[in-house]
């Protein structure tokens, strides 16, 4: 090896060296925290906290709550403070104090009493109640108004369940009254609950009190169906103005500000900001520089046209936090756009308003179109969906608008139940979804697939002894053939409704496969209810519907099954009906006619998911039970308006088969099919109905499912459903 | 132990790398030298470059707050002035009131800029500090905040301020005193938009809920709120940082003996006889203290001689009770989540961590002190599937916005950075939901539960190159549809103008031609703003065998179900078990699992997902193949909602009748075997893409309801239905 390189490498290996030895450090400071053994910094809780060791009570917890419970003040009122819950645990009812007539009620109240005594939440008994709804007016206390009640202090010191206002919902639109329109309504509501349109942040109790949308004296009482945007006369793809306003200004005084400075933002293109002077009596006189030319503006342009075509819609504050605009806008069909600072928007307890309106902030209103235009189609087309669907599941009615404010009620009371914000945002909501049924989302019909079903067959015109010939030709027996067939199903029950004796065990057919087969007798025969009770036995999600004259085959049971497990959240089958409005008597219509589309499917021959039954039972008001039970008919007409109600779905129609009963019975027994009258029955209550639901939930199809090889020219041996090709109707 | 955490620093080891070559080594030694030699040399640059560069680089960027460990240990002292004054806590803050939202420049950034002041030691005129030293988890939160994308080192820029004086523990500090050192910090501005980050607030013998320091209008965090004295909208809940928790490293633990276990080492007599009565009648409750022998060792819990390891103990058990203690939050609630127990909460009015934006409902079970003794009949009732979905839940919170104090700080930061851009801010579902179920659920375009009216009517979409003549010819069939409202013409020919207006049929309904830059297949898929019905008809131009009957049955059946592909030609795939791949078939079968975009409706929502939402490499492979967008379309929709599509109408031989079997595409017919091949080779890669097959298949198909009926045809609404 040559010196050289000797020499070089020698060098190299000193530079080397010397780089670690002066460079090292400064390699540690690339690691600032790792390179260098620090002393370790103090945890800022030492073991002894950790452990809670030497913790001091100056008040046993014991103690402190019940101090809380006898000396809270209106302000510190919470559930676990001011609510008695005792009173709850035999149910959640809800009793209305008696109501004066000598006392003026609104028409709005009156409403929300009425709402309340129809449905199943009510108790004419005060000592089953949970909650109690004063009898007297206490939605206006601007005491300034009409509607002001007076004296109301000493008529709710005087009622005999007061109580100190425990366990009582006071329900509030206006409170406050000019200059300064403050949250105080005038009487003291002691641990009342306070259910208020306009709460303040500030004067919000949290998880205590509710925030209310302020509706109009004309908002339907029940019902409120139509989604506003998808309504036939809204243009629902393009809209002509981004962002709207119009309404009143005020000028001067509390609230004036942001609406004053609304002109700003208008540029008579796409941002239609238009406001007047004109309120009150003496606006001219107070007026300033610009109403002239504001009014003149705002005459020009329509409210309902405005709001409807609009994308989005501002909604400001009023003399008071919320104002009608809220609700005026989801009917609209426009997404909102809060403008009111410090208020607590409607139910947003449950509610997640922020997939469902834009959040502006009163000091930075003149950026307000930067950030609608901000807001990319995409996001436009959720928030509009969203929005409508909050307005169709919580706000279209006063019934909806009262049962949400009760079921928030009572999720406080029962404060594991698991009703989570993904159920109360997302269809069909938290009133159709009773926490009792499951504990888990997962379990609800639309939700849930399963792989097999229960039969429930329903006997009640068996007159004789038809298993006698318990060899072949009995229908029933017949239909518990055909079942057992099917590949998916996991149980028959048959419901045994007939006055004849149940035959004995040893007269039933033994089923292929080991199909178990049970027969229930109803507490109460003649409740033709009884159908739909939720029964232990069936324990798969999938109910098969039956009457007890069925004709259908194996193929058809399983095709059925087969649709229904992919819109488990409908009612699938084959007996089609439909309503239709018949205009020389102004009432609704039922017909069983062959036409082109149909709105009901009879549970004669039908599968839907088990929960119906849970809510057919427990969740239907006690007045449509009354009229199915005194009619002793219409079982399948409800139940088909309650699943639309729910789901906002037409049903399904499978196969071509239209003819479902077996016509020899039907002959012979006394059916009640050949009975004129049993359809008169049935129109009737198809409008009895119609008036409890306020409105039409039944919505029509034309569309029917058959197998995808129906009637096609192939061999019949390719297809998988043979049996349905032969089928006559 | 004592004063210091359970969980000491971990220690940087450097890995002693030997460079040994072993690729050099030989036999001569002159390579061997000369080899070693050209090492150093490489060695030696490469260090100096990784010295020099990046410590400059770093020390450019770095804020002049260096949170360097080091600096700590000798901070610069400042004197508070015993007549300086502070400034009273605003109870009634909130976010409008009390923030100044001006500072927040309102740029397209849509963040906040958070300012971080130097760490000084703020000591009394004695020179006694007036706070204990710095602790490792308030130094965590200053050093996650330095080093996020919030981070300002110029205050004027910023929006918030965070002081840093180590408010973590209330009973280290002297209140009074830094009630005055906040005061004196040159952009308090009486406490405006500045945060306080607190977890133990108050102190013995009261365990006030909030931190009694005065701050002003400054906003607070705390892990012990009590809902009468939080602000909500202003304040941040932070949970109550366990530095046992960050040591369970797994979760998943098959045998959860216990039903329930209570581990706090101390718990108030009131509720111990309670939760002793429950213990004692069932053998599922586990009730541990701390040991008598060592009561300060946070590791251990007792339950009479037996020990126990702590939190390991916790991964035995379904339910773990989280009872209030001094304070309202307790540690145990982290520990719970991070073993995977579902925390069962009893402690009345307490603010659950980060409340405003997390849905506890379904992670927690909550229980009023009251209903302490009906815990057990309560957790013996939750069912399996509920258990999975909140143990689920928990965990997906906990590793999401739990484990450090880091994550904690983040956090706390991000929700304030929500109020403030709350237009862009994130939403329920972003916050609660894991990805996997995100996927399904952001998707709200399809929340309503049915599709818009008749009267907005459908826009035909026809993809066109060059055959004018089957153009023309489908555009006037139909153009004959009541509920068509317009016509795209997509018109891929970049060679080729469009024939004049004189030229084209004249039809009753609107039309519009857009031209594309490109011929490409996925610009049929494009969201031109032209569209503005909400259901599409996707129509290829060689289309001529669909009915008036059959396009407005198709668009009632789509108007039903919104969120599908409803349309004509149907196709299914199939498992091919010899080759074990999936095979695409276009037999009759007795199943369909796509529907091709020859003739279909969809809702055009997925153009937009389409073109900005589809996974891996899809879109381009579409493109330069010229093949199987449609197939890529059918997978698109039914990964996002999980559904089959649905044919409508009996089959018909699409194309030209004398073509057998010819499938729906501008290729040479002849070419068929390959091109089957090909569409098969789509659907095996775009599995691979998907991670799954994503396609569902159904057994059925849409019908009039009339259909086939021996009616005559004039009660019939829809006559011609798979005519010819």
């Amino acid at each position: 090896m040559q010196a050289k390189q000797r020499y070089i490498l020698l060098f190299l290996s000193c530079a080397f060296l010397a780089l670690c030895y002066f460079g090292g450090y400064r390699l540690k400071g690339l690691f600032p925290d790792r390179g260098r053994h620090w002393p370790s910094l103090d945890c800022y809780m030492d073991s002894e906290e950790l452990m809670e060791h030497r913790a001091f009570w100056s008040l046993p917890p014991k103690q402190r709550q019940e101090e809380a419970k006898a000396n809270t003040v209106r302000e510190q009122c919470r559930m676990e403070t001011c609510f008695d819950f005792s009173k709850c645990v035999s149910g959640f009812k809800v009793y209305i104090h008696p109501v004066e007539e000598t006392v003026a009620m609104s028409s709005t109240y009156r409403k929300i009493l009425n709402v309340i005594t129809e449905s199943r939440y009510h108790t004419t008994d005060a000592s089953q109640a949970c909650l109690f709804i004063l009898g007297l007016d206490t939605l206006d206390r601007d005491s300034l108004s009409s509607d002001y009640v007076r004296g109301m202090q000493s008529k709710l010191n005087s009622l005999p369940h007061w109580n100190g206002g425990q366990n009582h919902i006071i329900f509030n639109f206006y409170s406050g009254t000019w200059p300064d329109y403050t949250e105080d309504l005038g009487m003291d509501i002691g641990r009342a609950i306070l259910a208020k349109a306009s709460i303040s942040v500030q004067n919000y109790r949290p998880s205590f009190d509710i925030s209310l949308p302020l509706v109009h004296k004309e908002h339907l009482e029940r019902g409120g169906d139509i989604l506003p945007i998808y309504a036939e006369n809204i243009p629902a793809a393009s809209k002509s103005y981004l962002l709207a306003f119009k309404g009143k200004r005020y000028v001067y005084g509390i609230g004036s500000e942001t609406r004053n400075s609304l002109y700003h933002l208008h540029n008579s293109r796409d941002v239609i900001m238009v406001t007047t002077c004109k309120h009150g009596k003496s606006w001219k006189e107070l007026k300033d520089e610009r109403c002239e030319e504001d009014n003149a503006e705002y005459d020009r342009y329509d409210y309902e046209i405005l709001l409807h075509n609009s994308t989005f819609c501002l909604v400001p504050r009023g003399r008071r936090l919320g104002s009608f605009r809220f609700i005026e806008v989801l009917q609209a069909g426009c997404i909102p756009v809060l403008l009111s600072n410090n208020w607590v928007i409607p139910f947003s307890e449950i509610i997640d308003w922020k997939t469902s309106a834009i959040w502006a902030d009163e000091r930075l209103l003149l950026q307000v179109p930067d950030i609608v235009r901000s807001i990319e189609a995409e996001r436009v087309m959720a928030l509009r969906q969203q929005s409508q669907l909050l307005w169709h599941m919580y706000f279209s009615s006063i019934d909806r608008i009262i049962f949400t404010t009760l079921e928030i009620v009572r999720q406080r009371i029962q404060q594991h139940l698991w009703r989570d914000g993904r159920v109360w945002n997302s269809f069909p909501g938290g009133l159709v979804t009773l926490p009792d049924y499951t504990d888990t989302p997962s379990r609800l019909p639309w939700n849930q697939q399963s792989s097999q079903f229960t039969a429930v067959i329903y006997s009640q015109y068996q007159t004789g002894s038809p298993l006698v010939p318990a060899t072949s030709s009995g229908p029933l027996l017949h239909l518990l053939r055909v079942v057992s067939r099917s590949q998916h199903v996991a149980r028959i029950v048959v419901v045994w409704a007939s006055d004849a004796p149940k035959p004995p065990p040893a007269r039933w057919p033994s089923l292929t496969r080991g199909i178990p087969l049970h027969i229930v007798v109803p507490q109460q025969k003649q409740n033709i209810g009884e159908r739909f009770r939720p029964l232990d036995l069936i324990e798969t999600d999938a109910v098969f519907s039956l009457d007890e004259d069925a004709t259908l085959t194996t193929d058809e049971i399983d095709f059925a099954f087969h649709v229904w497990r992919h819109f488990p959240e409908r009612i699938v089958g084959f007996p089609a009906r439909t309503h239709y409005w018949d205009d020389t008597k102004a009432q609704w219509g039922y017909t069983s006619k062959w036409t082109n589309e149909y709105s009901m499917v009879l549970t004669g021959a039908a599968i839907y998911h088990r929960y119906y039954h849970t809510l057919y039972t427990d969740w239907l008001s006690p007045l449509l039970h009354k009229t199915v039970d005194q009619s002793r008919n219409c079982e399948d007409i409800l139940i088909n308006f309650l699943v639309s109600h729910v789901t906002r779905q037409p049903p399904i129609k499978v196969s071509q088969r239209k003819q479902y009963k077996n016509s020899n019975l039907s002959a012979v027994a006394r059916s009640p099919w050949n009975d004129p009258d049993h359809f008169l029955q049935r129109q009737t209550c198809l409008n009895t109905f119609v008036a409890l639901f306020g409105y039409m939930p039944l919505i029509r199809s034309a569309v029917r499912f058959d197998p995808v090889l129906f009637k096609d020219p192939v061999s019949n041996l390719r297809k998988k459903y043979r049996q349905m090709e032969s089928v006559h109707n | 132990m004592k004063g210091k955490c359970p969980k000491s620093f971990t220690v940087f080891t450097e890995n002693s790398s030997s460079f040994t070559n072993r690729t050099i080594v030989t036999f001569n030694f002159r390579h061997f030298f000369l080899g070693f030699a050209y090492l150093l040399l490489f060695i030696f640059l490469a260090l100096s470059i990784l010295l020099w560069v990046p410590l400059h680089t770093r020390h450019s960027l770095e804020p002049s707050v260096l949170l360097e460990r080091a600096s700590l240990d000798h901070l610069p002292e400042l004197v508070v002035l015993n007549n300086s004054l502070s400034f009273a806590t605003q109870k009634n803050c909130t976010y409008y009131t009390c923030f100044d939202v001006y500072k927040c420049s309102h740029t397209h950034s849509g963040r906040i800029g958070v300012y971080v002041y130097p760490v000084v030691e703020f000591v009394d005129k004695d020179k006694v500090p007036i706070t204990k030293k710095i602790t490792s988890e308030f130094y965590n939160i200053l050093k996650a905040i330095t080093k996020s994308m919030y981070f300002t080192s110029d205050p004027n820029e910023a929006c918030l301020f965070i002081p840093t004086i180590d408010l973590l523990n209330q009973n280290r500090i002297r209140p009074k005193d830094v009630g005055k050192a906040l005061s004196s910090l040159p952009y308090w501005n009486e406490g405006r938009n500045h945060l306080i980050f607190n977890i133990l607030p108050g102190s013995m013998p009261e365990y006030h809920p909030f931190l009694e320091v005065d701050i002003g209008y400054a906003m607070m965090t705390s892990g012990g709120f009590s809902s009468l004295t939080y602000r909500s909208g202003f304040d941040v809940s932070v949970p109550v940082y366990s530095p046992l928790a960050a040591e369970l490293r797994t979760q998943s633990s098959q045998d959860r003996n216990w039903l329930v276990i209570s581990s706090q080492p101390y718990i108030h007599e009131d509720f111990r006889e309670v939760i002793s009565e429950m213990a004692a009648e069932h053998p599922g409750f586990l009730v541990l203290n701390s040991c008598g022998s060592s009561p300060l060792d946070t590791k251990l819990r007792c339950r009479d001689e037996e020990t126990y390891n702590f939190p390991d103990i916790l991964m035995n058990a379904t339910f773990c009770l989280v009872v209030r203690g001094a304070r309202l939050g307790q540690p145990t609630l982290m520990e719970s989540l991070a073993a995977g127990c579902i925390p069962v909460v009893v402690s009345d009015s307490y603010v659950l961590p980060y409340e405003e934006v997390i849905d506890w409902k379904s992670a927690v079970l909550q229980l009023y002190e009251d209903d302490l003794s009906k815990m057990m009949d309560l957790l013996r009732g939750v069912s399996s599937d509920r258990i999975s979905e909140m143990r689920q839940k928990g965990n997906w919170i906990y590793t999401r916005y739990f484990t450090s104090m880091e994550r904690i700080a983040l956090t706390t930061l991000r929700i304030i950075n929500d109020r403030v851009f709350p237009h862009i801010g994130r939403s329920y579902s972003d916050w609660n939901d894991p990805p996997i179920e995100r996927r399904h659920l952001t998707y709200k375009t399809f929340a309503l539960p049915m599709g818009p009216p008749r009267s907005q009517g459908f826009t035909a979409v026809v993809l066109t190159y060059d055959r004018l003549e089957s153009l023309f010819h489908v555009l006037e069939r139909i153009s004959k549809a009541p509920s068509l409202a317009k016509i795209v013409i997509v018109w891929n020919n970049q060679f080729k103008d469009p024939p004049p207006i004189s030229s084209w049929p004249r039809l009753p309904k609107p039309l519009q031609i857009v031209r594309t830059k490109r011929n490409q297949l996925s610009n049929r898929f494009y969201p031109f703003p032209e569209i503005e019905t909400e259901a599409i008809l996707a129509m290829d131009d060689d289309i001529i065998m669909l009915t008036t009957d059959e396009l407005e049955f198709g668009f009632e059946v789509w108007r039903q179900f919104p969120d599908r592909i409803v349309g004509f030609p149907s196709r299914t795939h199939v498992w091919d078990g010899f080759n074990h791949r999936w095979k695409y078939e276009s037999e009759w079968t007795n199943n369909v699992s796509m529907v091709l975009t020859g003739a279909a409706f969809y809702h055009r929502v997925y153009n937009y997902y389409y073109s900005s939402a589809m996974p891996g490499d899809i879109k381009s492979w579409v493109d330069d193949h010229m093949n199987c967008e449609d197939i890529a379309m059918n997978f698109l929709v039914a990964n996002l909602t999980g559904k089959a599509p649905i044919k409508v109408a009996p089959r018909k031989k699409f194309k030209c009748p004398e073509c057998v079997n010819a499938d729906l595409l501008s290729v040479d017919l002849s070419d068929m075997t390959a091109h089957m091949a090909e569409r098969s080779e789509c659907i095996n890669r775009f599995a691979d893409i998907y991670g799954r097959l994503p396609l569902r298949s159904v057994e059925f198909r849409a019908d009039p309801v009339l259909f086939k009926d021996n009616l005559p045809d004039a009660f019939k609404r829809f006559n011609e239905i798979g005519s010819l």
